[in-house]
Parts: structure tokens; sequence; C-alpha cells
């Protein structure tokens, strides 16, 4: 028993020629159709140099274009006369001009022989399939199509509009269910010889050939009428990107293909010649009995498609520039923004970075300088310090932050004394986690120097910026992840305020604060209070502070309840 | 995009077109082996002035990338520039002593040459110190690269600029005929871009850098445009607005995914900072032929010769494109 060889040519022909005398110089028969496209001196000269092959069939009938009937009446054809030349053909294989055998021929004759009565054909229900491209799966089999898409586009989907629009629906013929899968199938000859001899084979080719795309299933669905054992397998490994265009092979693919122990691989790029001068010169010393794993080349393509279709989160370049909603998340991976806690507590970002081990800045956005971490000039990724550049563009300094320091967790402070533009970015970003005491701006107020009207205004203004932001912060549209609490309420009990946090964002696996925060001194802040109240500056986003206790007793109390439940 | 617009458009691609047909009589043929261009062939072209020294790495790497045929246009450079292209069997090249300005900073005539050359093929439009790079380039040929392009029906590459720089200061870096010089000039910058979109073109418009970083952090507005479409399946109809950055038609533009995916692109590693730069910076100061008002070459003379180093301790060194692909500057799109 051999296996019969039916190659659909139309480009890359001595490629195919190639192919087809190691087909043939290891016994298996071959009967090539070229497509009528081809050049009638081109065809010649293919079909010349193969006339020297005892068991090779060349001719020229049908116009294969992608999507027609063509293809299917070929594939008839050719398997017609191989089953009638050839009477030595067990199964009979459908292969293209650009298919690669990867394994030695007598290694798949060898597999066939042991499964006899096996045709390997992918042949999946309709309702079942997720693949198809184009919304087109039921109606491919329902509507006409007689416009091809490739050369009559406009005219394909004006006839598809206007068949919906008149609910065209064709019926089935017989008692077939339409099947749909990979057109690169291996038939035995039984299933083969009825499926050509069916009696009602007039009307189903009539049907099918205004099906669109036919080749992937014409022989899926007759298949299913006359075969005793199907296996929905493909033995030839034939991936598709996500417009369902198959995946090309190149020379550095030769590992992979090695190890993915296919019998045949398509399509392969008609220059890699390094694929065409390996496999084609296979030694074929030991028959080795293993069975095909696509599965390892799978998983890069589909990499490949989950990178055209999703992308890196977090990235803008020259090939991604999302709209807005389609970002996938505003920034690659989460950070944390702290309001008013380095006015709270003192040396809080180095406090931080000590209890939880991530990247923690000063103001990355205050007016006339960026704090980067330790004082640096430029930081990872080379972002600058200089504020002109990130004032330029600050979503894409905070993006370039995030995305320069994959894998570790950055944080910085903001206030309202900050430049605010950012301010809509973080509130939209879900990867934002950001904590705000209001009203702790006042603290540094309490502490200037500086004259009581200049520190009215500046109060009034902090005061008027904040609460712009928080009502930001707290409109339905945030996606950031926000705790919100005034100045009164956290100081009664910070330590419990913080650990949350913390414990979120830190890398160590188990960590209680051991390390209490330093508190600032807040003596005097009472009065400082009473005083803005009674230049008319009500200071409301502090909350309920003790005014009238502003003694260092009000200070103690505070201090209370830093020791740790 | 209202039908005003549009027709504005197009009327203005048919002014481009039209200046790029007068333009080219300003060129006379020094030689001429067009005739050996096949239909498949991808094509280079470019227009250089005074490259003797970076002209024999520069055809070396484009050839073994897999160009077949390089169009070249002098302006009137005096140092064998001329002489030298003459002599290799697979450039055509083309002498003008007419303005740089105003031809556009050089499109007018390679959209010239295109048109009448391109029609049909790949065609790549390079400075002399740009080196494309793009997915699987040191192991697949350029034609593996357009094929597969074609194959998805898609027309033009995209690619960004990225600014080499040495290590040291620019001045002390000798660059030899012949050198690779990725290996005078290494260092990159790797996450400080910026990005936005182009109403008008529907282009990108990429800013950042070593350039900005250094010498445009008062001035961000005026750093030089980084997004360059230099690979185009090139049609009569088609025309460069400015530089390579953007083209007409608009579509030709679209060659970022819109919906959070990414397209396949690549990168021109810029070596424009090597130690020829600075004698270089001042001639052209002097000719004043660059873009708005030669502002950038203002800068670099004054600024490259008081900056002791473009290098930070943030630098990358280049590797190859896999690196630029993991760091975001590159993407194989769904090419695998």
């Amino acid at each position: 028993m051999s296996v019969g060889i039916i190659m659909l040519v139309h480009t890359a022909l001595d490629r195919a020629e190639q192919v087809a005398r190691h087909w043939a110089s290891h016994g298996c028969p071959v009967v090539i159709h070229a497509d009528k496209l081809v050049p009638q001196d081109e065809y010649q000269k293919f079909a010349a140099s193969l006339s020297n092959l005892q068991n090779v069939r060349v001719f020229r009938k049908f116009s294969c274009e992608w999507g027609t009937w063509g293809l299917v009446a070929a594939s008839q054809a050719a398997s017609e006369i191989a089953l009638s030349e050839f009477p030595d053909i067990g199964h009979v294989y459908l292969t293209s001009g650009a298919c690669l055998p990867l394994r030695p021929v007598e290694e798949l004759v060898d597999y066939l022989a042991g499964h006899a009565d096996v045709d390997f054909i992918e042949s999946a229900s309709i309702c079942d399939v997720p693949w198809t491209i184009g919304g087109l799966d039921t109606e491919r089999f329902s509507l006409f199509f007689p416009f091809s898409w490739k050369q009559q586009r406009y005219l394909f989907d004006r006839s598809v509009d206007v068949q919906r629009l008149l609910r065209i629906k064709r019926k089935v013929p017989g008692n077939l269910t339409p099947h749909l899968g990979s057109q690169w199938w291996c038939l035995t000859r039984n299933t083969m010889t009825k499926v050509l001899a069916d009696p009602n084979r007039t009307k189903y080719d009539r049907y099918f050939s205004k099906v669109w795309i036919p080749d992937e299933s014409y022989f899926q669905t007759l298949s299913r009428l006359h075969s005793r054992h199907i296996e929905s397998r493909s033995l030839t490994l034939a991936k598709f990107d996500f417009q369902g265009k198959p995946h090309v092979f190149y020379d550095d693919h030769l590992p992979l293909l090695h190890r993915s122990d296919c019998f045949v691989a398509r399509k392969i790029w008609p220059y890699a010649d390094k694929l065409y001068q390996e496999f084609l010169n296979r030694p074929t010393s030991q028959l080795r009995r293993a069975e095909p794993i696509p599965q390892k080349i799978d998983r890069i393509f589909d990499k490949a498609v989950e990178r055209r279709t999703r992308g890196r989160p977090g990235l803008l370049m020259q090939s991604r520039f999302p709209k807005k909603g389609w970002e996938n998340n505003i920034t690659n991976s989460e950070y944390s923004v702290f309001e008013g806690f380095d006015q709270v507590i003192e040396d809080f970002p180095a406090w931080l970075a000590s209890v939880t081990k991530a990247r923690v800045h000063g103001h990355l956005f205050a007016c006339d300088r960026v704090e980067f971490d330790d004082g640096q000039t430029v930081f990872d990724g080379c972002l600058s310090n200089q504020p002109g550049l990130r004032d330029y563009a600050p979503k894409d300094f905070l993006l370039n932050l995030v995305w320069n320091t994959q894998g570790e967790h950055q944080c910085f402070q903001f206030g309202p004394q900050d430049k605010q533009k950012i301010s809509q970015t973080l509130v939209q970003d879900a990867n934002a986690r950001i904590s705000v005491i209001t009203g702790a701006w006042a603290i540094a107020l309490s502490k200037s120097t500086e004259p009581a009207e200049i520190i009215r205004k500046r109060a009034a203004s902090f005061q008027r910026i904040e609460k712009a932001h928080i009502e930001l912060l707290r409109s339905s549209k945030t996606k950031a992840k926000v705790k919100i609490w005034s100045l009164a309420e956290f100081l009664e009990a910070p330590v419990e305020h913080l650990q949350p946090i913390v414990k979120t964002i830190s890398k160590l696996p188990h960590s209680p604060l051991t390390e209490a925060p330093k508190l600032t001194d807040l003596s005097g802040f009472g009065t400082f209070l009473q005083q803005l109240k009674n230049m008319g500056m009500p200071p409301y986003l502090i909350g309920d502070f003790p005014i009238a206790e502003d003694t260092k007793d009000g200070v103690r109390t505070y201090r209370k309840s830093r020791v740790m439940r | 995009m209202g039908f005003v617009t549009s027709y504005k458009l197009r009327l203005r691609r048919k002014r481009w077109l039209l200046r790029a047909y007068r333009k080219g009589r300003e060129l006379t043929s020094v030689v001429d082996r067009t005739k050996q261009i096949q239909p498949s062939d991808v094509l280079l072209f470019s227009s250089v002035r005074n490259e003797s020294v970076r002209l024999p790495y520069f055809l070396k790497y484009y050839r073994n990338q897999g160009i077949r045929h390089f169009l070249i246009v002098d302006n009137d450079s005096n140092d064998g520039t001329s002489e030298y292209l003459a002599e290799q069997n697979d450039v055509s090249v083309w002498h003008t002593s007419a303005s740089y300005k105003r031809s556009r900073f050089g499109v007018d005539w390679i959209t010239w040459l295109q048109t009448k050359y391109g029609q049909g093929h790949w065609t790549l439009v390079v400075d002399a110190d740009e080196f494309f790079v793009y997915p699987f380039c040191d192991t697949r040929p350029i034609r593996a690269l357009t094929d597969w392009l074609d194959a998805s029906s898609i027309k033009s590459f995209g690619t960004m600029l990225i600014d080499m720089y040495p290590k040291g200061q620019v001045a002390d870096t000798p660059y030899e005929v012949g050198q690779d010089p990725l290996e005078c000039a290494p260092w990159f910058d790797t996450g400080n871009y910026t990005i936005s979109k182009n109403s008008i073109f529907g282009n990108l418009w990429i800013q950042g850098g070593v350039r900005a970083r250094t010498f445009f952090g008062d001035n961000p507005a005026f750093a030089p445009a980084l997004n360059k479409i230099p690979l185009v399946k090139w049609d009569r109809r088609y025309a460069y607005v400015s530089s390579t950055h953007m083209l007409l038609p608009r579509g030709l533009n679209l060659v970022y995914d819109e919906w959070g995916g990414e397209k396949a692109s690549g990168c021109l590693l810029h070596t424009k900072f090597l130690g020829t730069f600075l004698p270089k910076a001042d001639e052209e100061l002097e000719r004043k032929q660059h873009y708005a008002a030669s502002r950038e070459y203002q800068i670099y003379a004054s600024k490259l010769k008081s900056y002791p180093d473009l290098w930070c301790s943030q630098s990358e060194k280049y590797i190859n494109w896999r690196q630029l692909e993991v760091l975001g500057l590159m993407s194989k799109g769904n090419w695998a």
C-alpha cells in the first residue's frame, strides 16, 4: 500500500516540482493540478520537468481562486485520476504546492498502514466552531456566493446584504449536516471512492459550488456520510492568523518544525532554502512511530495572534496607539499615588520604601522639578527629570515610568501643590491606587513663616484644587482604586489606615508594621486652623480637627492612637 | 473627516506630485542601471551629500538584507561620493547641484524617482546614517517581510527612528570607512518617548529619545519627529508629505492599531552622532539647507561642543531586534 499525493499548485512551481519529485521518488504517486491562471509557458516547463517520473500526473483544468469551487473541483478530478491510475493507493492525501513533508515519507506510509481504515479530516459541526473569520459561519451555507471575495469584494458584500434583507435561506440538500475544517485532509480509498461515486453527487456539487469557501466544507461534510472512522484532525500542520490567513514558515522555524513531529507543514516560504534542504534530505535509517504534536507550534502562533489583537498594556508605540477606551489598561501595571501622607508623616517616602521594598518617589509632578527616588536626574529608560519634558506630555511620562519599571511597584507623592494635568489620567487608570488625606497640605502651611495673607490665599487655592480633584476621584467614571480620609479621620488611627496599604504594595511575604511611622509635630496646628477660619477661609477638607484642644495634650491624644493593636 | 478636507488633501497630494515632476528635472543621470531591476526587487532610495565614508558599510548592510537595487541622488558631493557610487553595479546615481532645501529636503527628488522607477515595487527610503531593523531581520531577508505584507494586504510599514550615540564625547568617536557605525555608537534611550496623533494626516507623531533629553529639555515641542514610514509598496499616486514622516493618501499613515493590538513595525537606527558629525554640523549650518532654518543644527553646534556626553547611566547598549521588541520600541505584530 502507498499514499497518493494530490497537489494543488499555483505559484512557486520550482518548489512544487522539488516536493513532487521527493514524494514520487519515495514511492508515492503524485497527481498535480495547476491553477488555470498559471501562464501557459510556465506550466509547460513545469509539466515537462516532471515528465520523466512514471508515477506523476500533471494536469490543468480549473481556476483555483481562494474561497471558490474550483479548488474542490480540482481535488475531485485529481482524486479520480489517482484512484483509477494507481490501484496501489490506500489513502489520498491533499496538499498544496507550499506544503513540505517534515518526516521521511516511509514514516507517513507506515503510519497510514497502521491506520488503514481511518480518515484524517478535521470536521466539526458548524454550530460548534469558533474559528470562522468575518462572521459568515452558518451563512456560508445558507446564502449564495456568486461573487469573488478577493476580486469583487464590493459585489460580494452587497450580495450578502441583499440576501440578508430578502431572508434567503438555501436548503442543505439530502441528509447532509454541514461540517467545517482544514482543507488539508487525508482520506481512505474507500471513503474517497464513495464520495466520488455518490448517486447524489451532482446535487451536492451544485449546492456546494455556491457555498462560500467550499474547500473547507465539501469533503468535511461528505466524509461524515461515507466514512467508517473519522479522526477529526489534520495530518498537515497549518496555522491561521486572526484574519484567517495561513502563517508562513521560514528558515528560523527549523528547530520548531523538527520538534512538532507533524508529517506535512504548510505554508513554507518559497525562499526558505534551509527548510527545503533539510527536510527533503532527511535520512530514513530508522523509522520513528511518533504521533504528531502540533501543540508545540500552536503556542507561538497563538501568542502572535494575542499580540496582534490585544497588544501589551501600557505601551504606546509606532504600531500601537489605541483609541480612548481600547487601551486594555492605560498603564502596564499597578502603582500607588499618595496624597498628603508626606505632610503627615515625617520622611514618608523613606519609611514606605523601607517597609514595602517598593520604589518610592517624591513629588513626580512638582511644579518646578521631578523628584525621582534618590534624587536621580535620569531614571529608568532614560526618563529625564527636566520638568519641561515631563509637562510636555505628562501622560506619556507616567506611562513610560510604569512601562520602564515592569516588575517593580512604583509609588509617588501627589498633592494640590503639584501640576494637576495628570489627574485625569490617574483617575481613569484601573492600575492606579490612590490614597488621599484631604487637607494635609495645611500642615506645611502652618509651619510657613510667610505673611498671613499669602498663606490664606495659598490655602484657599490648595483647597479649591483638592476639592476639584476629590470630586473627580469620586465620580462614577473613576477606574482607579481610591481611598480618601480627611486629615482628622486619618490622625485618629494612622497605623490602622496604613496597614492595608502597605500590605497590598509590599513584596515581602508577611509584613506586619514593625516600624511605626513618625508623625509630624502638630503643635500649633489647631490655632493655625482657627486663624484661617477667622480670616474667612474655613478649611473644610481637614475634617473635624479639635481646634479648642490645641495644646500639647491635643497632640498627645493623636500620638496615643499610634500604638498598634 | 469631511469631504472638503478630504478634497483639499487630494489637491495637496497632486501638488506635491506636480512639484516632484518639476524638481525631477534638476536631476541628471550619472549612471543608470535601472534596466537591471526585476519586478519583485525591493528598491532603496536615498539622497546623499558627502557620504563617501559611510556609504561602503551602508551598501553592505542593505545588500545583506536583500535590497536588489539602490537609486541614489547625489546632492553635489565633493568627496568622491558620486564616483564611488557609480562603480557599484547595483546602484543608479543621479546628480544635482540644486537646493536641498527647495526640493523639500530631498523629498521631491526621491518622489520623482519613486514615481518613475518604483511603481509596484516595495521601496525603502532611508538616509545614509539610518539602518532599518525589522522583526526577524537577522534570519529573514527583507523579501520575507514584503511577501508577508503583500499577503496581509498591507501597503506601508511603520518604524521609529532611534538615535544611537557613543559613550564619551561625540567628537572623540572616530569612524572608519567600512566600519559598522553601531560599533562606535551602540547606545540608545529606551523609554522616554512621547507620542500623539496628527488629526489631519492620521499619522503618529513621536518625539523624545536622546535628542529631546539633551538638546530640547527647555523646548520639547521643537524636538525632531521620530516617526517614519520608510517602506511602502509604491504607487505613482503616492507622495511623501514631509521627509518620510507621513504620506498621502492618508490611509498609508495608518501603520498602527487603534483597538489595543500591535501591528508589526520596525526601527531605524540613526547613527548620526559619530566623530564625523561635528565638522558636518558646522558645514550644514553654513549651508542653511535644513529644516526650520536649520534650528536643529544650530542647537547641535552650540550644545554638542559644551555637552560632554550624550550617554547617561540609564543608556542601553544595542544587541539585536529582539531587545528592541521586548523594550516596546518595535513589534512582531502577528508575524511569527
